[in-house]
């Protein structure tokens, strides 16, 4: 098995697109567990972690863009200010994971379980994508296509995710049944979206790939319009609606029983979360927070 | 300069001297068993079966022969001696021929250049199954018509033990249910060793295991050589906790190196190392206990029923535990116990760290606390009152002898402190339940103490003479006196070498100790298990090290000098065999005097538990042991500790998940093993009461912590949720109530 090597990311595009079978290494954290379990066996390797282009973290019009090669703890070091980001990215692994693991890896790897997908999905982010001489930019939902499947072509590079900054509060959560290093029973990513006064939710490991609580999303937006809460948030909103929303979170989710958990709990501890999330995101715009 | 005196500070028995493997194997420099290469040498692979329960009708290598690089294809008609091993019954085959009983057994071997070209070899194999419907379910093992794992019927070994009169009368009675999953024993070094053979036509195998001359004496007849030309010589092993009983790669990787003449590595894969080894026994148990109102225990009742899996393997002697010790560390006046290990088509279950123990410690302690709560009285109360004590008469008739001081480690572990209370909210949510998974900011928080008392035998039982050998040769060169100490007995990471060279600078008085590498030149050591080591070849080390002694005390002419090693002119050397005192085996009653002593222990764990998800913190764990006396008690309070997150990790998360005899999470991504963030503090205590006839009233200390800590968990989490959680490991599920076990229901 040959390694390739490239310096930039012409060259890695060039590479990729003579060797359409090469699969690209980037922390290599899910990579070389699939070579060591004996599920990939490709013809060869590149290399993209030294790639510079890959490693940017950059702000312009009210643009965030996540370089596909920032690895979790340069996430959780520089990015404290995208809370739900943040906390998605200090769930992930242990330390030594999260020196290597990147988020163009947990977008390649696109597993249901990936833990910053749910908060890219209420970002409503968009993946680009880079071939020799082309860009393209897919909306999340467009790019991770079911369980382990993407939108990428053979010839493409996941270059970094973007979004657009918003005001607003909201946090990721995930239930794992060890407290460290853990891949999710359940997960849930919500936001408060201040600017387009909408909030989001996305559930991840709770059907085939990330879902959107939309039903959830719809309710209370529009609960938090008839409260009067966007524009006063000391607006508090009864028990019974933070209830309700939990209810329609949980019945978005599409869950199996698996190894690590029954759908049965999935459902229980999405509706706990929905409703810790959102109390929670309450009290910190309240707080100012 | 080397002297002959003894004194402190050399790092003798009683220091905690500084691990003689420590420095290597935190800098990476030890060589583990998978790190073992040879010039020319192969790899070897195995094919598995991917059936629980299958009759083979043809197996075509005829591919997997012709492939690139492959040197050697072995199926069971190329074992050329006897074609079955295992510990004690030879029921194991050393590649499965016409049936296979699990899901995971070895019905072909290869060898080639590279491990990439075995493992494609055996793709390359073709074998033809008849699948057949297996048995998974223990009870169901136990009815008539089950289908027959064995010709011989699917019970491994009944114990029963009558005691007094079991249908004594009582005024108090609390029956339950209870059952434990399958533990892994998860060492971090998978199976590996290299088969090189010998210009003499046999073969030298260097091996990651727990017992040299028991793997010696299974591979030689398979191999069909004798005995002399087979070698073993110990490789560095990466844990085993009773992983390394049982033979794995062993004869496999013999076979193919005398097959092909050249040397064979084998190395297992993670998920590979599932199949590799045995696990812990699952469990179902019943139990009734009746009482005085005063709380005096009057009589329990216990039906036991342990799966065994697809071969004997050490069943036998789990069952006798678990058995022997369902009344607990308790004076019990009368008894009906009855254990069965059962065969199935699940993977074969055999030892593991409490070895039976665990089991009955589970079930006999949640017990302890039904019965408290049903006498409305303190269960510390309860279990003072009735604690064994020395003389204690114990269900089996054996009378406790040696120390036995249960009721000062009971007291001693609730007279431990407490953690301090935390407020819950304002925390970094990893300090709480969730962990790194955010999931609270204090929500549902409530927190539990619970305690748990139990006891381990320590060596083998029922009759069975497992003696170490141990060579001592003192000499003086240049830099002063020197001794060396040769023994079969396995270092698993325990902390045995360093013992040795303690006891050796105790009783010799040097500082200067080399010890040379453990094979089968010298007899045998026994098993790096049942906690015996420090007893059983530090009593072989400690006898010859006093015949070296006696020697140059006699050279001096018994004057007291100043320094013995004038008298050294030329070397002193010795031979001993430590035995411990004969056991004797259950009679049909299950009378007689098995074991040969016993180490105990209590566990408070105190945890935190987020009742809306069901995800723990456990805050705090405090474990009381009896160590007869401590050789060197950093490395005691290091075995505490270990044994203690198995304990926790057995409680909370770590189960084999067996669907139809298939294991579903062969991996560490989804068989979870405790982190930094699981395991908390340790508080210890460690009591003294040495035993008689060991050495130095040393007591083995690997066990108990994980005996008693299952239950101690599981307790503070009943006390936490008020839920009755009768089952290990305990899940979300459970502690929200999405599942429930049966209070209690009839044994079969
Ligand atoms: C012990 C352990 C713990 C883990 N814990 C978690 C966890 O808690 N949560 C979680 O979500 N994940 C976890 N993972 C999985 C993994 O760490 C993450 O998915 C991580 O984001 C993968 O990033 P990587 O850079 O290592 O990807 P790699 O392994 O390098 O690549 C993963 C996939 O993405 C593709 N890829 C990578 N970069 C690019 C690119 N620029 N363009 C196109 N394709 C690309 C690769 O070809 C490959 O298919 C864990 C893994 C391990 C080993």
């Amino acid at each position: 098995m040959d390694v390739l090597l490239p310096r930039t990311l012409e060259e890695a595009l060039e590479m990729k697109a003579a060797h359409p079978q090469t699969v690209p290494l980037a922390g290599g954290t899910d990579l070389m567990v699939d070579l060591n379990f004996g599920r990939l066996r490709p013809p060869s390797i590149l290399d993209v972690s030294r790639l510079p282009e890959l490693r940017v973290l950059s702000r312009e019009d009210g643009h965030c863009f996540l370089g596909a090669g920032v690895p979790y703890s340069r996430i959780t070091a520089e990015l404290g200010e995208f809370r739900p980001l943040a906390q998605a990215s200090r769930s992930v692994g242990s330390p030594q994971i999260r020196n290597r693991g990147t988020v163009g890896g947990n977008l390649g790897t696109a597993s249901p379980a990936g833990d910053i997908l749910p908060v890219l999905a209420v970002y409503q982010a968009e993946v680009d994508l880079v071939r020799p001489g082309d860009t393209r930019a897919l909306a999340w939902d467009r790019f991770l296509l079911g369980p382990k499947r993407t939108a990428i072509a053979p010839d493409e590079l996941i270059a970094g995710v973007r979004w657009k900054v918003f005001r607003g509060t909201g946090s990721f959560s995930k239930i794992g049944t060890r407290n460290a290093m853990v891949i999710a029973v359940a997960s849930l990513c919500l936001v408060l979206d201040e600017d387009a006064r909408q909030v989001r939710a996305a559930l991840g490991s709770c059907g085939p790939t990330i879902l959107r609580a939309a039903a959830a999303e719809d309710y209370l937006t529009a609960e938090l319009r008839r409260a009067g809460s966007w524009d006063d948030p000391a607006c508090r909103l009864g028990q019974p609606v933070i209830d309700a929303f939990a209810e329609r979170v949980a019945d978005a989710a599409r869950p199996i029983d698996d190894v690590r958990g029954t759908a049965a709990y999935r459902r229980h501890g999405l509706r706990v979360l929905a409703r810790r999330a959102l109390a929670w995101a309450l009290e910190d715009r309240r707080q100012g927070r | 300069m080397t002297a002959i005196r003894p004194r402190a500070g050399i790092g003798g028995v009683g220091e905690s001297a500084p691990r003689v493997d420590g420095l290597p194997k935190v800098k990476g420099e030890f060589e583990y068993a998978s790190d073992l290469r040879r010039e020319g040498m192969l790899w070897g692979e195995t094919l598995r079966s991917p059936h629980p329960s299958a009759r083979i009708r043809s197996i075509d290598v005829s591919q997997a022969a012709v492939r690139p690089g492959v040197r050697a294809v072995l199926v069971a008609a190329d074992v050329p001696g006897r074609p079955r091993f295992g510990l004690d019954v030879k029921d194991q085959p050393v590649l499965a021929a016409e049936v296979v009983r699990y899901a995971g057994e070895p019905v072909a071997v290869v060898a080639a250049d590279s491990q990439e070209a075995a493992r494609q070899a055996i793709r390359a194999i073709a074998v033809d199954y008849e699948v057949l419907q297996p048995l998974t379910d223990m009870e169901a093992a136990l009815h008539p018509d089950a289908p027959r794992v064995h010709p011989g019927g699917n019970v491994v070994r009944d114990v029963r033990i009558l005691h007094g009169d079991p249908d004594a009368a009582a005024e108090v009675w609390v029956e339950g249910y209870y059952e434990t999953g399958m533990q892994d024993q998860a060492p971090l070094g998978p199976e590996a060793g290299l088969a090189v053979p010998a210009v003499d036509g046999g073969v030298d195998l260097h091996v990651a295991t727990q017992w040299l001359h028991a793997d010696h004496e299974q591979i030689a007849p398979c191999l069909g050589l004798p005995e002399e030309k087979v070698r073993l010589h110990l490789s560095g092993v990466g844990g085993a906790f009773g992983a390394r009983e049982d033979v794995s790669m062993q004869i496999h990787a013999c076979l193919l190196a005398l097959r092909t003449g050249r040397p064979v590595k084998m190395a297992y894969s993670r998920p590979e190392s599932f199949s590799g080894h045995v696990h812990r026994h699952p469990s179902r148990i019943w139990m009734r206990h009746g009482a005085r109102r005063d709380g005096t225990l009057v009589v329990v009742h216990a039906r036991l029923l342990i799966d065994g899996g697809a071969y004997t393997s050490t069943s036998p002697a789990v069952i006798g535990n678990a058995t022997t010790f369902a009344a607990g560390p308790y004076d019990v006046p009368n008894a009906s116990l009855h254990g069965t290990a059962v065969f199935t088509n699940n993977p074969p279950c055999g030892a593991m760290r409490g070895f039976g123990a665990v089991q009955a410690c589970f079930a006999y302690e949640a017990q302890m606390d039904r019965l408290a709560a049903a006498l409305y009285m303190d269960p510390l109360a309860l279990r003072l009152k009735n604690a064994m004590r020395p003389g204690t008469v114990m269900p089996t008739g054996q009378v406790v002898g040696g120390s036995a001081p249960v009721r000062k480690l009971i007291q001693g572990c609730a007279a431990m402190p407490l953690p301090p209370e935390e407020a819950a909210g304002g925390r970094d949510p990893i300090r709480l339940p969730g962990g790194a998974g955010n999931t609270s900011r204090g929500e549902g928080l409530a927190r539990g103490a619970g305690y748990a008392v139990g006891f381990k035998n320590l060596a083998y039982s029922e009759g069975f003479d497992d003696s170490s050998q141990a060579w001592v040769r003192l000499s003086r060169d240049g830099q002063g006196a020197m001794a060396e100490v040769k023994t079969a007995a396995v270092e698993v990471g325990q902390g045995l070498d360093t013992i040795v060279a303690q006891i050796v600078r105790s009783e010799l008085g040097v500082e200067r100790v080399v010890q040379l590498p453990p094979d089968t030149a010298i007899g045998s050591a026994g098993s790096s298990s049942a906690s015996r080591q420090t007893m059983m070849t530090g009593g072989a080390v400690q006898l010859a090290c006093q015949a070296v002694r006696a020697e140059l005390e006699a050279r001096a002419g018994h004057h007291e000098v100043p320094d013995l090693i004038e008298f050294l002119d030329s070397p002193i050397e010795a031979v001993r065999t430590f035995h411990h005192r004969p056991t004797r085996a259950l009679d049909g009653t299950g009378q007689g005097e098995p074991h040969v002593a016993f180490a105990f222990g209590a566990a408070r764990a105190v945890v935190e538990v987020d009742r809306d998800l069901g995800l723990v913190r456990v805050v705090q764990l405090a474990v009381a042991q009896d160590v007869g006396r401590a050789l060197n008690p950093q490395s005691v309070l290091g075995q505490i500790e270990g044994g203690s997150a198995q304990g926790l990790g057995f409680a909370l998360m770590e189960e084999i998940d067996l669907a139809g005899g298939l294991v579903r999470n062969a991996s560490f991504t989804d068989y979870l093993l405790p982190t930094t963030l699981d395991m908390p503090p340790v508080v210890s205590l460690l009591v003294e009461e040495p035993e008689p006839g060991m050495p130095f009233g040393a007591k083995g200390v690997g066990e108990p912590s994980t005996v008693v800590v299952p239950a101690a968990v599981v307790a503070a989490l009943r006390a936490a949720t008020g839920r009755a959680l009768s089952r290990a490991p305990v899940k979300p599920d459970d502690l929200v109530g999405l599942r429930t076990f049966p209070g209690y229901r009839p044994p079969p």
